[in-house]
């Protein structure tokens, strides 16, 4: 009796997470080692389970690299991957440099004020992230808000929309409340104290801020730039609309492979690249998540 | 830390925070802009949501996207709320370590990735694309987050309340009934909430696992801005961030008041 | 240990009935009595940490059992053992003579109060109250009828209806005891009860547990690691020790007659003195030590055979200390001179330098407010003790 509640409640979602999770995982590697068709689903093989063992064999040997020397091949995949991860980085430096000195401030106000704030930093997390990405749309195109606010300041226009910098502007504030909220719980539980400790034993505020604070606040500024990092690698809405033709991003390369071009084999296989590249951040990502959860027990 | 925030610390956050709401700000200005033009003001006016209401596909898509988002987030609730026991409250059992991965990965795995990876597996199962394999796989993914909720809040629970209940006679399944849910229940509904925002935001999973008859409202909307921005997207927009808002606040207004009435006056 | 020492008149008077009472209660030494609970040969391992070593103990009905010692000697896994919390790697539990084993908590007959208490947060005094009385499917009428004798009982009826939260810790305390004993369990287990009440609080509800203990004539095992209470409360103890039990037996037996060092330094103080047993005179012994140019001499009482190596273990306050020599002829003087005063108000503990850099603690009851020649730092001082104060261990 004991054990039949936890044994039942583990059961589930492992085995949810196995059907819904893992395995497409195991189908998206198959597919990448197959050859594409113009058949629904456009791929061969499949494999054929009346044929028995020599079915399973005729699979294996249909199985190839064609996709993935395809892609080497192809510089295109190759730019896009790097301009993914510069994308992805310089965004996260940026998200940084501007949720630290807010999560700082949020840190030193009154409790009160402090859940207001946090409030407001959730508030448009809860809100689309679509619509979120199209209302710069309105502010950054030719006609927009942006450059209607430079001529009034009698600037030169500047045109913004369809440009990488564009996708930057998306990406840092999409993910902005990513970046501030770790930071934000790691900075808040700090004990005050301790920064009238360094004072008293002769450290001025910035010294103190440099030696005391932000060493402290690394797990956060760490678990923040993962939270950032990782999904702007893959990130396809944002450069979709703001980006212009030279944004070149590897999530957008999946969709148009898939939706465009109509060649899931391909299309795979960049996906399995792609999270290949995002294996040690992911784990680091895990271990971080699991040392932050399972610190209470 | 005690002390105000310093004047740096003040610029910062005025920044930080404009840039948070000025675009969702605009976008609401707009939609009761007469004109069609961001930057003229026509005058105020509701004509948008007018035409809104008139516009049959859209009004089609908000309701599978309320169907979809109100069953996945049931679902990723239950699912959540049990891998998060789980994961709390057993030490070691075979296969820990992958569960655990599997648990928290849907947070941060692109969509693109998980979006086409369930769509091999709707194919290779046979089943057909709609209503029920967008559920499906908006389930996968909001369970995740609330795991994350749940499990945070179970990690602060204290263990000995269970262990109370079963020295007074209850099951643990009843202690669990009885004890740790109506303690967690904050939690998992914040879960819930959280899980069905997420179920009406999704873009790019809904995209690759619906099919006929099944577009969702963020399928309808990327549609319509692929071709620029229009008032009446805006329109909807607006309408979407006052019902997360009011949803929101509506959230906060009721957990003071639990707080209130649970201290002494 | 001052405190229990300066009770009120009141309390005392209240301590002596329950005594008189209580002498008489040794089932332990009947051979025919059945003890309710028997851990046999009971061992637990966390990993590489053995939590409890073949530990064997029988409690008797009606028996207020106290299991002392320092944190991470074993004593909450045994309790938790009982419990059902933790199932032993070896050896045998039983209670009432049924073997526990396999028995999940919710089935066995004992009830524990928490160290945190484990109040649940969302139901109010009277439910959580209820809770256990509920699992057992008793009709409603009895229920509430129940949960306000247990009210009554533990004085909170004006605040049934209130949430843990808005109590206090001494209020909590009682809530926690009154959902506890509210099924008449066969046993109450306290896990550290006092621990979280300060000071004079803790005092108070020491004698009311015992007072209920008696009232309801039921089986209590507390664990603890305040001597204090443990020596109040309890009828026997068993002193732990990494696991083992160090030594079983009334208060005053393990207080006055401890088996071993540790038990001797583990509760109260005491000086502790190396010595050789020289000669033995039947019912009396001749120790040689280097701090006694005389020796000491004391009963022979489980003392070795001459020419073993012992310890003398006496207790600060069966020393008397003096600034007169004593006169001639007096067993056990110890000469030396004051290294430190401690004045706690009702004692004063002299710490006294011996030759050869040695240091004892004496104790000397503030018995009266003045004193025609208070003792000062660095005076020469005699210190003795009869021959019956001191306890030879061996080593």
């Amino acid at each position: 009796m004991k054990r039949t509640l936890p044994r039942l409640s583990a059961l589930i979602p492992y085995a949810w997470l196995l059907v819904f999770f893992a395995l497409p995982f195991l189908l998206v590697l198959r597919l990448s080692l197959s050859d594409s068709a113009l058949a629904i689903p456009p791929y061969t093989p499949r494999i054929d389970w009346g044929g028995g063992i020599d079915g399973v064999r005729a699979f294996i040997d249909a199985l190839d690299f064609d996709t993935y020397k395809a892609l080497v091949g192809d510089s295109l995949y190759f730019n896009a991957y790097i301009s993914s991860l510069r994308f992805a980085l310089e965004g996260t430096v940026l998200a940084l440099l501007v949720g630290y000195p807010m999560a700082y401030g949020m840190a030193r106000c009154k409790p009160g004020t402090r859940s207001l704030l946090l409030m407001a930093v959730i508030l448009p997390f809860w809100t689309s992230f679509l619509i979120r990405v199209y209302a710069w749309v309105g502010i950054l195109k030719p006609q927009g808000l942006l450059n209607a606010g430079l001529g009034l300041l009698g600037l030169p226009d500047a045109d913004l929309l369809y440009t990488p910098a564009a996708v930057q502007i998306g990406l840092v504030y999409s993910y902005l409340p990513f970046m501030v909220l770790p930071l934000y719980a790691a900075l808040e539980k700090q004990d005050h104290t301790l920064l009238e400790a360094a004072a008293d034993l002769g450290s001025p505020p910035w010294k103190s801020f440099w030696q005391v604070t932000f060493p402290l606040s690394i797990p956060g500024v760490i678990a923040g730039c993962l939270l950032c990092f990782i999904p702007m690698v893959g990130e396809f809405v944002i450069p979709d609309l703001l980006g212009g033709p030279g944004s070149l991003m590897i999530g957008r390369s999946i969709w148009m492979e898939f939706f465009a071009n109509r060649d899931w084999p391909f299309a795979s296989a960049v996906a399995i690249v792609l999270l290949i590249t995002l294996v040690v951040p992911i784990v680091l990502y895990q271990r971080q998540q699991v040392k932050a959860l399972e610190a209470g027990r | 830390m005690r002390r105000g925030p310093s004047p740096f610390n003040l610029v910062s956050m005025t920044v930080g925070f404009a840039f948070l709401y000025l675009p969702i700000l605009l976008l609401v200005i707009w939609s009761f802009n007469a004109s069609k033009l961001v930057t003229v003001w026509g005058g105020f006016s509701t004509k948008w949501y007018g035409t809104l209401f008139q516009n049959d596909q859209l009004m089609a898509a908000a309701w599978v996207t309320i169907r979809v988002g109100l069953i996945s987030a049931t679902l990723a609730t239950v699912l959540g709320t049990l891998a998060a026991v789980a994961l709390t409250r057993h030490g070691a059992f075979r296969g820990r370590t992958l569960f655990s991965g599997m648990s928290y990965a849907p947070l941060v795995m692109p969509e693109v990735i998980m979006g086409l990876s369930l769509l091999l597996l709707f194919v290779a199962l046979g089943i057909d694309r709609g209503i029920l394999t967008v559920t499906l796989a908006h389930t996968t993914l909001t369970m995740a987050y609330v795991t994350v909720v749940v499990q945070s809040r179970l990690a602060t629970f204290d263990r000995s309340l269970e262990e109370a209940a079963q020295d007074l006679g209850a099951t643990p399944t009843r202690a669990f009934w009885q004890v740790t849910l109506p303690n967690i229940l904050p939690a998992v509904l914040a879960g819930w909430m959280l899980a069905f925002t997420l179920s009406l935001d999704d873009l790019v999973i809904a995209s690759f696992t619906s099919g006929p008859g099944s577009t969702t409202l963020p399928m309808r909307i990327y549609s319509q801005v692929r071709l620029g921005v229009s008032p009446e997207i805006n329109a909807v927009c607006t309408l979407l961030i006052g019902a997360v808002t009011i949803g929101v606040i509506c959230w906060s207004i009721g957990m003071k008041w639990r707080e209130r009435t649970a201290t002494p006056a | 240990m001052s405190a229990a020492k300066g009770r009120p008149a009141k309390a005392a008077g209240k301590r002596l009935n329950i005594g008189a009472v209580r002498s008489s209660f040794a089932p332990w030494n009947d051979p025919a009595a059945v003890p309710l609970v028997r851990f046999e040969g009971v061992s637990k391992r966390f990993g590489d940490h053995t939590a409890v070593n073949d530990v064997s103990l029988d409690i008797y009905p009606g028996e207020f059992f106290a299991l002392l010692g320092p944190s991470g000697c074993g004593k909450t896994t045994l309790m938790r053992m009982l419990a059902g919390f933790e199932t032993p790697d070896a050896g045998r539990i039983t209670l009432g003579g049924e073997d526990l084993a396999g028995i999940p908590p919710h089935r066995r007959p004992v009830n524990m109060m928490f160290q945190s208490y484990a109040l649940f947060p969302h139901l109010s005094v009277e439910q959580n109250v209820a809770f256990g009385l509920k699992q057992e499917g008793m009709p409603k009428a009895e229920i509430a009828a129940r949960v306000v004798e247990m009210l009554d009982l533990v004085k909170l009826k004006p605040f049934a209806r209130r949430k843990p939260d808005q109590l206090s810790g001494g209020q909590k305390q009682r809530v926690a005891l009154a959902r506890a004993i509210a099924r008449k369990p066969k046993m109450l287990l306290l896990d550290e009860p006092l621990g979280a009440l300060d000071k004079k609080l803790r005092e108070e509800t020491q004698f009311e547990l015992m007072d209920l203990q008696v009232e309801l004539g039921m089986t209590f095992l507390i664990v603890t690691h305040d001597q204090e209470e443990a020596m109040v409360m309890a009828d026997r103890i068993a002193l732990m020790r990494e696991g083992e039990i160090a030594q079983i037996g009334r208060p005053e037996e393990v207080y006055e007659t401890p088996a071993n060092r540790y038990v001797a330094e583990f509760l109260g103080d005491v000086n502790l003195f190396e010595a050789k047993v020289s000669a033995i005179e039947h019912p009396m012994a001749r120790l040689a030590a280097a701090e006694a140019t005389d020796g000491f001499y004391v009963l022979d009482d489980d003392c070795p055979p001459a020419g073993s190596a012992v310890s003398l273990a006496v207790r600060p306050e069966k020393m008397r200390i003096s600034l007169d020599p004593p006169p001639a002829g007096t067993h056990n003087v110890l000469t030396g001179e004051i290294w430190d005063i401690g004045y706690t108000g009702d004692w004063t503990n002299y710490i006294v330098e011996l030759p050869g850099e040695r240091l004892i603690r004496v104790a000397r009851a503030n018995a009266s407010r003045f004193v025609d020649r208070p003792i000062g730092w660095d005076d020469k001082v005699w210190v003795t003790f009869d021959a019956d104060a001191g306890v030879v261990l061996e080593q």
